[in-house]
């Protein structure tokens, strides 16, 4: 890992004292007769979702904010502890819908951890294919509404054109087109169609030509550019230790990806390359959110081509105790209705144990913590989600910031309200 | 084991899944981790999660959680843990999932354990970024941290009762508004 040296984006820490994440307004600089508290959500239409920053106004200029997060909060983590682990998959997936596959792989790789069950290779190149068509599409919502909200309206349009061809890639593989809960444990609900493959690769094929087509819309944009180059800024000791993760923290300049620094999956055995940008300001994280698109290609290529060579092996593990039986057995063999009907009954046991699970979700470090106490339902199940952590940054970020830039700023941190409130 | 040799107040090293779990006396928690981020590096901390273990090791099944009205798998008879798990030193865990960004990535959970209403100092002299994630333990397992500057809830609103995720809360126990029962 490197940090890219930096051009300085501001000298020292920019993190408020003594509460990190509240930025208060300074009475020497502010007289507080002229300050003017403005409530920016929780129901605005630029800020993706429930987040409400209390803004402390100087005229235009943001002289204090506190971000409150929250009105999304649905009791996940408590409802999957009443559920077996079989149905909790289920919930996975709804925490961060946008990254709706990421979280349901990272809550399957955990419990498969604490069950320490092999999954076949077939199924590992499906699910890493699919997570990266999830990066892509997580990318597009996060680029089409960001840009709707400085204004660019028509990429609204184009972005969510191709997010709708990956939600159709993702019906052809699970049948749905977001939380297809196509990931099982110990491989995959059903093999991949016979017609995924060809279709992934026309995808594959006019996807970064939709990149560069963005790009020519935004980079030549002076508006845009206007809007977004400087703005927000972030170094890269204040990202660190306010644990930021994925696109801010490769767009601070620290040359960090899970991917690549400790891979899981099959990541370690295909080619590909980490953006990384050093500005810390909204317009790097909006580059390295269009070259990981890219990046997210090639990777699915790789993918494709192993699930082409795989074709016909198995694509999930041979586990009758934790994997449900073919469909097909249940007619003519008892022990697979037993089987059977024990998984959807009581649920399948994991043994006792704690893990952390951690991966790359488009979003950055998405950590799953499981505990188990050797039954059929899991004892407590924690998400540490990257959102939560990005809006921590809000009150560092929004420094010397009007209230325009507020809402190009509070998107580029690319909050997901259900993967924060959880 | 001799990886971590030094660090303040370690009781117990674990190691489990490939994970290396150290125990620490909450009281020279701070200590700790200001020692692991120095010393050895670990520059970010990932999460913090705090877990309830009220009745851990006790009957468990599959299925539904018995109400009062509904029907009760949790009787004896049906499916119960295959054997009784290994006990823990008190109700409560919170573990600090710590990281190194740098050239030789590792992952370190540091853990404390803790009475209910016992507090254990606050890191964020160590890691800004556990602000949120200590309000979050406060919130939702009623985890006290000592020296924290803002300690409210964060997920819940400001005048709820009870921490949701504590064991003994119950699942869909929240009051219903405007019920025909007020």
């Amino acid at each position: 890992m490197t940090v890219l040296p930096s051009t300085r984006i501001y000298e020292g820490t920019r993190i408020p004292h003594p509460v990190p994440t509240i930025l208060e307004v300074d009475p020497e600089k502010h007289s507080l007769e002229d300050i003017l508290t403005v409530n920016f959500g929780p129901n605005h239409p630029s800020t993706h979702g429930v987040l409400r920053l209390v803004v402390d106004l100087d005229g235009e200029a943001v002289a204090g904010i506190r971000a409150i997060i929250g009105y999304l909060h649905t009791g996940f983590e408590k409802n999957m502890e009443a559920k077996s682990w079989w149905k909790s998959v289920t919930y996975a997936p709804r925490v961060d819908y946008v990254s709706f596959h990421a979280n349901e792989l990272l809550y399957v790789l955990a419990i498969e951890k604490l069950l320490g069950i092999e999954v076949p290779r077939r199924a590992t190149w499906a699910r890493m294919a699919l997570a990266e068509l999830n990066r892509i599409h997580s990318h597009l919502v996060w680029l089409g509404t960001s840009a709707l909200e400085i204004g660019a309206i028509s990429l609204f349009w184009y972005a969510f054109d191709d997010r709708d061809q990956i939600l159709d890639l993702f019906e052809m593989a699970g049948g749905t087109r977001m939380h297809t809960r196509y990931v099982q444990v110990g491989g995959l609900a059903e093999d991949l169609p016979p017609g995924f493959s060809p279709e992934a690769r026309k995808f594959c094929e006019s996807m970064p030509k939709s990149v560069d087509e963005y790009e020519a819309i935004l980079d030549r944009n002076a508006i845009w550019l206007e809007r977004t180059k400087g703005i927000g800024l972030l170094s890269a000791e204040d990202a660190l230790a306010l644990a930021q993760s994925g696109p801010m923290l490769r767009s601070s300049g620290v040359n960090w990806d899970l991917r690549k620094n400790m891979p899981y999956l099959a990541y370690d055995e295909v080619e590909f390359d980490v953006p990384v940008y050093r500005n810390g300001d909204v317009y790097d994280r909006y580059k390295v959110h269009m070259d990981e698109m890219r990046q997210s290609v090639r990777i699915i290529r790789q993918c494709l081509d192993r699930l082409d060579e795989t074709e016909g092996e198995p694509w999930i593990a041979d586990d009758r105790k934790v994997v449900l039986p073919p469909r097909h057995e249940l007619h003519t063999s008892m022990e697979s209705l037993i089987h059977h009907f024990k998984i959807v009954t009581e649920g399948f046991t994991v043994p006792e144990g704690e893990v952390y699970v951690v991966i790359e979700s488009p979003r950055g470090e998405a950590g799953c913590y499981l505990v188990s106490d050797g039954g059929a339902r899991p004892w407590r199940v924690r998400f540490r989600a990257p959102s939560f952590a990005a809006l921590q940054a809000t009150a560092t970020v929004v420094q010397e910031c009007l209230i325009a830039d507020l809402v190009a700023v509070a998107g580029s941190l690319d909050p997901v309200m259900g993967d924060a409130d959880r | 084991m001799t990886k971590y040799a030094g660090v303040p107040g370690v009781i117990e090293t674990r190691e489990a899944l490939g994970e290396t779990t150290l125990v620490v006396d909450p009281a020279r928690l701070v200590e700790a981790c200001m020692f692991l981020r120095d010393e050895h590096g670990f520059n970010f901390l990932s999460d913090i999660a705090a877990a309830d273990y009220l009745g851990w090791g006790e009957q468990e099944v599959a299925g539904y959680i018995g109400t009062a009205s509904g029907r009760n798998l949790n009787e004896p008879g049906s499916q119960g843990l295959a054997h009784v798990p290994a006990p823990k030193p008190k109700r409560f865990s919170v573990s600090y999932q710590l990281l190194r960004v740098g050239d030789e990535p590792v992952r370190l959970r540091v853990q404390v354990w803790l009475d209910d209403g016992e507090a254990v100092a606050s890191v964020i002299p160590v890691w800004p970024a556990a602000d949120w994630f200590e309000r979050e333990a406060w919130d939702m397992m009623g985890v006290p941290f000592d020296g924290h500057p803002n300690l409210v809830r964060i997920l819940m609103p400001e005048d709820w009762e009870g921490h949701p995720l504590r064991k003994d809360y119950p699942l869909g126990g929240e009051p219903v508004r405007f019920s025909d029962e007020d």
